[in-house]
């Protein structure tokens, strides 16, 4: 056990995974400096150019390439900077990596990581602080990673490089300076398996991302107003862990499914929907207002998911 | 037409080629067919009088090297090696197709022996193949790729994208732009701005030719001085073959943007008909000539019949090869 930033986390998994593996390679935008968020830093010096690669700003040739490196026998960690920016790829990620092991009748794998760093960040505006997650998680193929701890984004980091399907990989980037214990060498966590974080026999409160850490402050919160809050960190959008969210419900009865992203079209609507159907409890969302996301810190504060709506609709639902 | 002269003509090479645009022909016809006898229930789009592309260039690669093809990718399949009962079948979506039934005419793929898929969207193959040579450089074996995309494909963003990353990284592959005058049923030249595929590709760096596409001789010569030249570390290349279309977009398109008689004068230049003028002045018997068609008939009448007889997949191959992690439930509804 080491205390690493969340960043840290990641850069050590890909370092490790490049030592077990030679067919593991990543590339990107600026990679030979460290990376946009220094994420890659040194990793060039030991590695070589090669394999930490520079890229040209070509986001449809950086992910496209990376399909065919993949069905070539390599594994490539792709890294494209902001999610934002891989909707210039779509068609080379939806279109081409997701599909291809399918439509090819099982005749190739698309073993590749896609890193697409997400989420509100120190004034980025519209254009560099989107969560599309949910967009992913819609598309057949693909898996949907959003760790929250820098132990996850060493051992979900791990997990991608080493999983045969395609990954879409995301960090968010306010996490990155977050600083927690994380095992040493061999640190893998499963996809499809949450983290309840929090137990409590009054509600059942799930997110993923940064928002995992503003559902556990408002626990902390609705602690003091005798509210016992149970809190999963969902961990993966796909495949998501059913079996964790629909036994807690079955326990506390209320859900309350939290996210940065876009209420409207959100997973968080999946999680409801499905927990509606199962067990009929009595399901909230909360997620931005359906806007884009503003410059000024009064504008960009005004979508945000924050720890005081998340304890009024908790003691909304519970009436206390 | 008259042909450029040419002194020794190897009337072995040029009879193998011929065979294969036979082959590839009478393949195209027997989609065709099936198309009319509504057993292949797709789109298809016929490459008929584009054959000597496919014969060409891909005649020009090695067994082990990669090809990527297009929505109009039938006779680069078949050149390439793929089984034509096997190809077939995938039209038909029967078992014992390339790919199972599940991808049909425009995601064919047979990467026993190195043909990494047609693609269903124009110009998306052209970085997935500048990263399939990335592969092959990183991992230092000396396979080429070879990227086959029509002329509509160089006003996509990714040719811009895949030419660029293939030239920085001075990556094994050859861009093979097949020309056969239309986007869709556009005239590519009305759609295009500037000097056309080969100024576009000199101008990111590359070695650029043009051929007459319907001349598989010189097809075959072009690509294979290009190809040599790339396995010898020399970067990518790229070939400009002009041929022409002789068919609609796809097999239910009657193309009537186009005048008659122009189509007439092109079928007169078609190359199957321009190789066996070559072998006749060479001295080949017309029976030897016509054997050639009769035999790739009857291999294309046998494939229809086998693949006719083929079973559909079974409904659980919905859910099959979709992913590791998180596949759907086996009968989910």
């Amino acid at each position: 056990m080491a205390r690493i930033s969340y960043m840290e986390a990641a850069r050590q998994a890909l370092a490790e995974e490049m030592r077990r593996d030679p067919l593991v390679w990543a590339v990107g935008e600026d990679l030979g400096r460290g990376g946009v968020f220094g994420q890659y830093r040194g990793l060039v010096e030991e590695f070589g150019s090669a394999r930490i690669s520079d890229a040209p700003i070509s986001e449809a040739a950086i992910l496209g390439a990376s399909v065919g490196a993949a069905m070539m026998g390599t594994r490539p960690v792709v890294e494209m900077r902001f999610s934002d920016f891989a909707l210039c790829a779509v068609d080379e990620l939806v279109n081409q990596a997701a599909k291809a092991r399918f439509m090819f009748g099982g005749q190739t794998r698309v073993p590749m990581v896609v890193r697409e760093p997400i989420g509100m960040w120190r004034s980025s505006a519209a254009q560099h602080s989107q969560s599309l997650e949910s967009w992913y998680a819609h598309i057949p193929g693909l898996v949907v990673a959003c760790p929250a701890t820098p132990a996850d984004n060493k051992g979900m980091l791990k997990s991608a490089i080493r999983c045969d399907d395609p990954v879409v990989y995301m960090e968010h980037k306010n996490l990155w300076p977050l600083e927690d214990e994380v095992p040493d060498g061999e640190h893998l966590v499963p996809f499809g398996v949450a983290r309840t974080l929090r137990e409590g026999r009054d509600v059942t409160i799930v997110s993923w991302s940064a928002q995992v850490h503003v559902c556990a402050r408002a626990a902390e919160t609705l602690a003091q107003h005798r509210i016992e809050a149970e809190v999963i960190d969902l961990r993966t959008l796909w495949p998501w862990d059913q079996e964790t969210v629909l036994a807690s419900v079955s326990r506390t009865g209320r859900l309350l499914i939290a996210h940065e992203a876009v209420q409207v079209g959100g997973f968080g609507a999946e999680i409801a929907a499905v927990t509606a159907e199962w067990l009929g409890a009595k399901v909230r969302r909360l997620g931005a207002p359906r806007a884009p996301i503003g410059y000024a810190p009064t504008v960009e504060d005004a979508v945000r998911v924050t720890e005081a709506a998340t304890v009024a609709a908790v003691r909304e639902m519970v009436g206390r | 037409m008259s042909e450029t002269p040419r002194r020794n003509i190897d009337i072995a090479r040029l009879r193998a080629h011929h065979l294969t645009m036979c082959r590839i022909r009478a393949l195209e016809e027997a989609a065709l067919r099936g198309l009319g006898d509504k057993v292949v229930l797709g789109a298809i789009h016929p490459s008929i009088g584009q054959e000597a592309v496919a014969a060409g260039v891909v005649g020009a690669l090695r067994r082990d090297d990669i090809l990527l093809s297009t929505h109009r990718g039938h006779g680069h399949t078949l050149a390439k090696g793929a089984s034509s009962e096997a190809m077939l079948r995938e039209l038909f979506g029967r078992v014992g197709g390339n790919c199972g039934g599940k991808g049909g005419s425009m995601h064919i793929a047979d990467f026993e022996v190195g043909m990494l898929g047609a693609n269903g969207v124009v110009g998306a193959n052209i970085v997935i193949a500048a990263g399939a040579a990335h592969a092959i450089k990183l991992k230092g074996e000396d396979k080429v790729v070879c990227c086959i995309f029509g002329d509509g494909a160089i006003n996509r963003g990714p040719f811009l994208e895949g030419l660029n990353w293939a030239a920085v990284f001075g990556l094994p592959v050859l861009f093979v732009c097949e020309d056969n005058g239309f986007a869709a049923t556009t005239r590519t030249a009305s759609m295009t701005a500037g000097g056309g595929p080969a100024v576009r590709a000199r101008a990111i760096g590359l070695p650029a030719e043009e051929v007459d596409g319907n001349d598989v001789l010189a097809v075959e010569d072009t690509a294979q001085a290009m190809i040599a030249a790339i396995r010898a570390g020399g970067g990518p290349r790229f070939l400009h073959a002009k041929t022409y279309r002789l068919t609609g977009h796809t097999g239910v398109d009657t193309a009537p943007y186009r005048p008659a008689d122009e189509v007439a004068a092109r079928k007169r230049e078609e190359p199957i008909l321009r190789a066996a003028d070559l072998l006749r002045g060479a001295g080949v018997a017309e029976a030897e000539i016509e054997a050639d068609r009769i035999a790739a008939e009857a291999e294309m009448s046998a494939a229809y019949d086998a693949a006719i007889a083929a079973p559909f997949p079974g409904p659980e191959a919905a859910f099959l090869d979709v992913q590791d992690v998180g596949s759907p439930a086996l009968g989910a509804f």
